[in-house]
C-alpha cells in the first residue's frame, strides 16, 4: 500500500532543499542549471526500467521503451552540454 | 534486492543535492556534473539489477537511441541551446506522460482494486503534467528554432484565455470522475481524453507567447516537467523520483519568479498577457532623429573612453558576434581601457543565455556583471555600447504607462556619458516598442549587423586605424 502522507513529506522537504540550493547557485550559470536539473529530472528513466523491462503486455512495453528512450536522451545531451558549457566558463 | 535499491536511491539523492549545490560557483560547478552523472548511474543499475527486470534487450535498445540523439543534441551551437533545453522539457513531459498512461492500463488490467484514489489522483497530475509539458515544450522549441509553420508572433483570439481554461477544466474534470469511479466502463477512454486535451492544452499555452517572453516560458515549463517527474514518483512510490522531480522544479520555480520580476510581471500575465503584441508607439513625443555615427568615429570613442560597458542581447547571439566582441574586448583592454559586460536577467532567449555565449568566446567570467550591480557605476560610464540589445535599455520602461515594457527594471544605459547602439535596421525590437535611448543627445547609432559592425570597429584597433 502506497503511503501518501511520507511521499507529501518527502515532496515537501525536498521541495525546500532545492529552494534553499537554487538560491544560492551563480547568476552566471543559469543557463548550465537548468540543463543540469534537467538531466537530474530524467530519473525517471528508473520508472521506465521497470515499465520496459518487466513481463508485461507487449503495449505496455513499448509505451515504456519510448519513455525509456526520451528519458535518456535527457540523461545523455543534459549532462554532456552542461559539462561542455561549464568548461567555458574561465576565470581570467 | 530491496536494501540496494534503498541505499542507492538515498545515494543518489545525496549526489543530486550535492550536483546543484556545486553550481554555486563557476569553479566548482564541474564536480556538480560527476557527482550528476553517478548518481544517475547508481540509480539505474539498482533499478536494472532487480529480479523483475527480464527483457533486457529492449532496456539496452532504448539507451542506445537515447545516446544516439542524445549526444547530437549535446554538441548543438549555444545559440541553439534554448531550443534544446525546451526540446528536453519536452522528453521529460512526454516520457512522465508515457509512463502514466502504461500504468494506468497495466493496473486497469489487473482490477480496479489496484487503482486506489490515492494511485488515480496521482496519475491524473502526471499524465496532464506531462503531456502539456510535451506539447507546450514542443511549440516553444519550434519558435525559438523559427520553424515556418509555427507562427513567431503572438496568435490571439477574442475568448482565448476562456478556451484554454476551458480545455484545462474539462480535462481536470473528467480526471476527478475517474478519481471517484475507477471501475466505470468508460475508464479507459476516459483517461485517453484526458491525455489528449492535456496534448491540446499544452499548444494553447503556446500560441499566444511571444519570442521576448520565452526566457520565462521556458523557466515555467522546467517547473512543469518537475512537477511531473514528482506526479510520476507518487504513482510510483519512488522517493529518489518525488526528490529529484522536485529539484527540477524548484529550480524552474526560482528562475520563473526571476524571470517575471526582471520583466515587472506575473505568471499569469506572462502566460494570458499575450506580451509582444504590436503596441502604440509612445504617445505623445514627435520621434526624435537618430544621429549616425561612423565606425572610424566609434573606435575613437572608445580608444579615449577609461571605462567602457558593452550591453549584449539577443542580436549578438543572432548575428553570433560574441567572437569579435571578445576581439574588441582583448584590443581596449590591452589599450587599458577597462571593459565589463552588463547582463540583464532576461536578456537572449533563456536564463543566463547571454552568459554562455560570451564565456564560449572566452571572455572571463570576472567581466560579466548583472543589473543590480552595474547600474551604480553606469553615470561614471564613458561609453556604453548597446549590442543587439533593446527593451532590455529602452529608457521608457521607467515612466511610460501606456508601454508593455512599463515598470521594467533596465539597464542605465542612458546614464552612461555616451552611448553608442549598434542596430541592424531602423525598426523597433521585438516588443515593437519605440526606443526613446536612440533619440538621446548623448547617443550615437551604429547601424549594420552586430557581427559586421564589431569587426569593423576592432579593424580601427588593427593597422593603420588609430594607434
Amino acid at each position: 500500500m502506497t503511503d501518501f502522507g511520507s511521499m507529501l513529506f518527502v515532496f515537501v522537504l525536498a521541495t525546500f532543499i532545492g529552494l534553499g540550493v537554487i538560491r544560492r547557485v551563480s547568476r552566471l550559470l543559469y543557463t548550465p542549471l537548468m540543463s543540469l536539473t534537467n538531466a537530474i529530472s530524467a530519473i525517471a528513466v528508473v520508472g521506465s526500467i521497470v515499465v520496459t523491462g518487466a513481463d508485461h503486455p507487449l503495449e505496455i512495453r513499448i509505451l515504456g521503451a519510448v519513455a525509456l528512450f526520451a528519458s535518456m536522451t535527457n540523461i545523455v545531451s543534459g549532462f554532456m552540454i552542461t559539462d561542455r558549457m561549464l568548461k567555458m566558463f574561465k576565470k581570467q | 534486492m530491496h536494501v540496494i535499491g534503498e541505499l542507492a536511491a538515498i545515494l543518489a539523492t545525496a549526489l543530486f543535492i550535492f550536483a546543484l549545490y556545486w553550481m554555486n560557483d563557476p569553479k566548482t560547478a564541474r564536480r556538480g556534473v560527476i557527482a550528476g552523472v553517478t548518481g544517475m548511474t547508481v540509480a539505474v543499475l539498482a533499478t536494472w539489477i532487480q529480479p523483475e527486470i527480464l527483457h533486457h534487450g529492449w532496456i539496452v535498445g532504448a539507451i542506445v537511441l537515447g545516446f544516439a540523439v542524445g549526444i547530437p543534441l549535446s554538441r548543438v551551437p549555444l545559440t541553439a541551446v534554448p531550443q534544446r533545453t525546451a526540446l528536453s522539457h519536452a522528453f521529460g513531459g512526454l516520457a512522465a506522460g508515457l509512463v502514466g498512461t502504461a500504468e494506468y492500463f497495466l493496473w486497469l488490467g489487473e482490477g480496479s482494486a489496484q487503482l486506489t484514489p490515492f494511485r488515480m489522483s496521482a496519475l491524473v497530475v502526471e499524465v496532464i503534467l506531462g503531456y502539456l509539458t510535451f506539447t507546450g515544450s514542443l511549440m516553444a522549441a519550434g519558435k525559438l528554432q523559427e520553424v515556418k509553420w509555427i507562427p513567431q508572433r503572438p496568435v490571439t483570439y477574442p475568448g482565448q484565455n476562456l478556451v484554454n481554461m476551458g480545455v484545462l477544466a474539462l480535462a481536470a474534470g473528467i480526471g476527478v470522475a475517474l478519481v471517484l469511479h475507477p471501475d466505470a466502463a468508460w475508464g479507459g477512454k476516459a483517461f485517453i481524453a484526458i491525455g489528449g486535451l492535456a496534448l491540446a492544452f499544452g499548444v494553447l499555452l503556446i500560441i499566444p507567447i511571444g519570442g521576448a517572453d520565452m526566457p520565462t516560458v521556458i523557466s515555467i515549463l522546467n517547473a512543469y516537467a518537475g512537477l511531473a517527474a514528482v506526479a510520476m514518483g507518487f504513482v510510483l512510490n519512488s522517493k529518489l523520483l518525488v526528490t529529484a522531480g522536485a529539484l527540477d522544479g524548484s529550480s524552474g520555480l526560482i528562475l520563473s519568479i526571476i524571470m517575471c520580476r526582471a520583466m515587472n510581471r506575473s505568471f499569469s500575465n506572462v502566460l494570458f498577457g499575450a506580451f509582444g503584441k504590436a503596441q502604440p508607439a509612445i504617445a505623445g513625443g514627435e520621434q526624435k532623429a537618430w544621429k549616425q555615427e561612423t565606425v572610424e568615429g566609434a573606435a575613437q570613442l572608445l580608444e579615449q573612453a577609461r571605462t567602457v560597458v558593452i550591453i549584449p542581447g539577443y542580436g549578438m547571439a543572432v548575428a553570433q558576434a560574441q567572437h569579435k566582441v571578445r576581439e574588441l574586448y582583448d584590443a581596449l583592454t590591452k589599450r587599458g581601457v577597462t571593459v565589463k559586460f552588463a547582463i540583464h536577467p532576461v536578456a537572449g532567449r533563456m536564463p543566463g543565455h547571454m552568459n554562455v555565449l560570451l564565456a564560449e568566446a572566452n571572455i572571463p567570467y570576472s567581466a560579466l556583471v548583472e543589473m543590480d550591480e552595474i547600474n551604480p557605476e553606469m553615470p561614471q560610464t564613458d561609453v556604453a555600447l548597446v549590442l543587439g540589445a533593446n527593451d532590455v535599455v529602452n529608457p521608457a520602461a521607467r515612466y511610460a504607462k501606456s508601454t508593455p515594457i512599463y515598470g521594467m527594471p533596465i539597464i542605465d544605459a542612458d546614464k552612461a556619458k555616451t552611448v553608442l547602439a549598434v542596430k541592424r535596421s531602423k525598426n523597433p525590437g521585438f516588443a515593437g516598442i519605440d526606443n526613446e535611448l536612440y533619440g538621446l543627445d548623448n547617443t550615437w547609432m551604429l547601424f549594420g549587423d552586430a557581427k559586421a559592425v564589431v569587426g569593423d570597429l576592432v579593424k580601427q584597433f588593427g593597422s593603420g586605424g588609430i594607434h
